[in-house]
């Protein structure tokens, strides 16, 4: 049994099939959300053409022609909805579920993180102690959305807990990290974006000329460290 | 073997049917918007049904074929000439080499598709040739098509016609189409959050007018009509979401997500556009108006499976009038 509490398992389109674990972002939920990502992933369900997990669901984009095939006389909801129960009920392999541990550099010079003094300021930190709390955690990768390779990590000490800028960016450069309520995370490219910029990673997050092109999984842990300005600009140069 | 574009249009791209496989990485599908007018234009020329296609808006591209080709045109009417004379949309036909394809008057629809016999060089990423503008990879370098951009052609069958008075040749057969663009109205089923609306709520989204907005694209389509009640939940948690998607807006608004959606979303789900009727609103654009009808799972897989033969039918029509030609 991948779901210790309540899931409910609905049609999210015609081509398209959602399992909801919860109304809430929690780890334990999440755990079982990847489990079963990496279960469906190593074991196919034939006509799957995508498993996307996000914080507590899992969503199954599939092919009506190929999957009708199977299903025989009962629609295809009907069809996938049981063989995903027994899946969640019988995991075929409980896929290692031991994350990777992911360091990534981040300078948070003001110069290049333009909300970071106005952060410290408003929770009454000073530069140095939000920094040293930011890097003072692993963060989870929940799920990965938004933009190509945009990982929503959490969650972030209640201390630094700071909700979207009221009014978003028109442009947030490529490697920016990010505060919005309690997660973290990295603008893999150049985008209009409302997350507080507190640091940039010089990681290229999202490299589409690489067969892997992105650099965090979900269910991935990562810890951030401390860059000097000078390190950041001569990062992969050394 | 290539084509040159004299003249770049609103936004021509490269596509196929789409990404699939790496949306759990943020990586949205893309594709053609219209799957069925891509499916009849590779059709018509004897090639796969998700061959590369060439997706254009209105003003579309102007264009010189450097060889003699059999194109076909399908999904929207923008009033095609070749070297000025009109060329008629869902046939077959051989140009010949130095012709110049134009486009005038938008007549009806959003979305042409030129195909190409043998189909046309493109840049593969992640298993597929669709044009990705946010990542800059697949398609036409990644990009939609500029002036002066040579696209290459996967070793087309050559012709040797002999051209009589005009610089091509409309093959005396027609994709018919009306079946497959069946409804006024687009039909959804339920969504997640279709259950919070209250009834009233419900009552006026079946039954209003939607206007698409001019801030619609590739993306999605943002509709105007009166607002409906926010609900009480409106930040949810993130789950993914999919072509047809219908979010209820903070604004009251709706929108529908189209190809190049984004993979997760945040706002209620409050139905899904049909498979069967996407390709119907990918040939409308912005003031057009529609009603949103709703039908249960099951008749939108039976709607699916009866366009599914339908275009089956269609494309092994084609087929077969194209080798009988062929071998005469």
């Amino acid at each position: 049994m991948l779901f210790s509490s309540p899931y409910r398992i609905y049609s999210s389109g015609d081509h398209s099939i959602t399992i909801e674990a919860g109304n809430q972002i929690d780890t334990k939920i999440n755990q079982g959300v990847i489990s079963l990502f990496h279960d469906l992933s190593a074991n196919r369900i034939r006509g799957i053409k995508d498993i996307i997990p996000a914080f507590q669901s899992l969503t199954l984009i599939y092919d009506i022609t190929i999957c009708k095939k199977e299903a025989g006389n009962q629609s295809v909801f009907n069809f996938l909805s049981a063989l995903i129960e027994h899946r969640i009920k019988h995991p075929i392999a409980i896929a290692n579920t031991a994350s990777r541990l992911i360091n990534i550099p981040v300078c948070y010079d003001s110069s290049i993180a333009p909300d970071i003094a106005l952060l410290a300021e408003l929770h009454t930190l000073s530069i140095e102690e939000l920094i040293e709390i930011h890097t003072g955690k692993e963060y989870r990768v929940y799920m990965i959305g938004f933009l190509p390779g945009f990982a929503y990590m959490g969650t972030v000490d209640q201390r630094i807990v700071t909700p979207r800028k009221s009014v978003p960016r028109t442009f947030v450069p490529a490697g920016s990290v990010g505060i919005a309520g309690e997660q973290t995370g990295i603008y893999p490219f150049g985008s209009a974006g409302g997350w507080q910029l507190i640091g940039r990673t010089p990681i290229t997050m999202f490299d589409p000329k690489n067969e892997n092109p992105c650099y965090l999984q979900p269910g991935d842990e990562v810890r951030f460290f401390s860059i000097t300005l000078s390190e950041y600009k001569n990062w992969g140069h050394s | 073997m290539s084509i040159h574009i004299n003249k770049s249009g609103l936004l021509d791209t490269l596509q196929d049917e789409g990404r699939y496989g790496y949306q759990h990485l943020g990586v949205n599908p893309g594709g053609a918007m219209d799957r069925i007018a891509m499916h009849i234009a590779n059709a018509l020329v004897g090639n796969q049904p998700n061959e590369t296609v060439l997706e254009m808006h209105f003003p579309a591209a102007e264009i010189l074929f450097k060889e003699t080709l059999l194109i076909a045109l399908a999904g929207a009417d923008f009033s095609a000439t070749i070297n000025g004379k009109e060329l008629p949309i869902l046939h077959p036909v051989l140009i010949s080499k130095g012709s110049i394809l134009a486009f005038g008057k938008r007549k009806n629809g959003a979305r042409v598709y030129l195909s190409v016999q043998g189909g046309f060089t493109a840049d593969t990423w992640l298993n597929s040739t669709s044009t990705n503008t946010k990542v800059n990879a697949g398609g036409f370098q990644g990009r939609a098509l500029q002036k002066n951009d040579q696209l290459l052609l996967n070793n087309p069958r050559a012709f040797s016609f002999v051209f009589t008075d005009h610089a091509f040749e409309v093959l005396p057969w027609k994709a018919k189409t009306a079946e497959l663009y069946t409804t006024n109205s687009i039909r959804f089923i339920a969504g997640a959050e279709f259950g919070n609306l209250h009834n009233q709520s419900i009552v006026v989204m079946k039954t209003q007018v939607y206007t698409i907005s001019r801030d619609s694209d590739r993306m999605g389509y943002r509709l105007q009509a009166k607002p409906l009640p926010t609900l009480s939940h409106q930040e949810m948690i993130s789950t993914a979401v999919t072509r047809g998607t219908i979010q209820l807006l903070p604004n009251g608004q709706l929108i529908i997500l189209m190809a190049d959606h984004q993979t997760t979303g945040g706002y209620p789900r409050i139905g899904h556009v049909i498979t069967v009727d996407l390709p119907i609103l990918a040939q409308m654009q912005a003031g057009e108006t529609f009603q949103l009808q709703e039908i249960n799972p099951e008749q939108s897989e039976d709607l699916f499976f009866e366009q599914e033969m339908n275009l089956q039918q269609l494309q092994n029509a084609c087929n077969f009038r194209l080798q009988e030609y062929l071998n005469a």
